[in-house]
């Protein structure tokens, strides 16, 4: 798994049905990968999504039961909010908290693990569903495991037929 | 965000028939009777996805002729698709930063010391 993942490569997978793993290799020390993640003046600069969101609020308590809460707003105006509770914290190492998008998304328990190999710094971030059904929505109706490939297929039906939108 | 639309959206999606019969949708309109035609299945079977497609706003329904053509909708699979790729594209753009922020980080790093 680990050779596979290169720096400045995201690679996702399910490994179990209630799970999504994103893993990315970063070119850093681990204790400098743990403070951008943990303290709200780093994670404002980088944890951003696309362009044109910025992170007015960030807060995090971080120690176990704190509540973590990020605020973000794009310059469109739309806002979007994260929060949720601290469960586990062994600097530099793991770092485990519930999160919760708010409306009718489900609270899901993500764990970050950071090791370290030569400078370089594994980053792998396993986000659990509640259940199966709750992931695949995330996932979009599973973005593995050949439901891409129908779902690819009907994108370029769209495109061929240009049906109108609407 | 539009999240109980796009929970819909995904449930009615959920399934390889529906999205079989989305695909042949979008070639242009066509009949039960047609839509039926390529899956081992009777009308009122194909009916039932129809019905799980038409209230997730994917199709509609004429309610002119007898023959009753299914069209597609494409906004809401718009939305998914959207909203899918965001989901990817959130981690994907924040870790690509990250990068960047990392190394302006080493260098202050390098600069200034560090206390431990």
């Amino acid at each position: 798994m680990a050779e596979k993942n290169r720096v400045g490569v995201t690679t996702f997978s399910t490994p179990s049905d209630r799970e999504i793993v994103a893993v990315r290799v970063v070119n850093a020390p681990r204790q400098l990968v743990w403070e951008a993640w943990t303290k709200s003046e780093h994670l404002q600069r980088w944890l951003l999504g696309p362009e044109g969101w910025t992170m007015p609020v960030c807060e995090m308590d971080l120690r176990p039961e704190g509540v973590w809460h990020y605020s973000f707003r794009h310059r469109d105006g739309t806002e979007m909010e994260m929060r949720g509770v601290f469960r586990e914290i062994e600097p530099p190492a793991r770092l485990v908290r519930t999160e919760s998008w708010g409306g009718d998304w489900p609270e899901t328990l993500n764990t970050l693990l950071l090791t370290e190999e030569g400078g370089m710094t594994t980053m792998t971030v396993t986000v659990l569903y509640p259940s199966k059904g709750a992931r695949d929505k995330a996932l979009g109706v599973g973005m593995r495991e050949g439901w891409s490939h129908s779902y690819d297929r009907l994108d370029r039906a769209l495109a061929q037929t240009g049906v109108p939108v609407g | 965000m539009a999240s109980q639309t796009l929970t819909t959206t995904f449930s009615a999606l959920a399934d390889p028939t529906r999205l079989a019969i989305l695909a042949r949708l979008a070639r242009g309109p066509a009949s039960v009777k047609e839509l039926a035609a390529p899956f081992a299945m009777s009308g009122p079977g194909v009916s039932k996805h129809l019905r799980v497609l038409e209230r997730a706003g994917l199709i509609s329904r004429s309610r002119e002729a007898q023959r009753r053509p299914c069209r597609l909708r494409a906004r809401p699979l718009q939305e998914v698709a959207e909203w899918t790729e965001a989901y990817r594209r959130f981690w994907d753009d924040s870790f690509q930063r990250l990068d960047g922020y990392l190394e302006t980080l080493k260098t202050k790093e390098r600069t200034h010391g560090r206390e431990k």
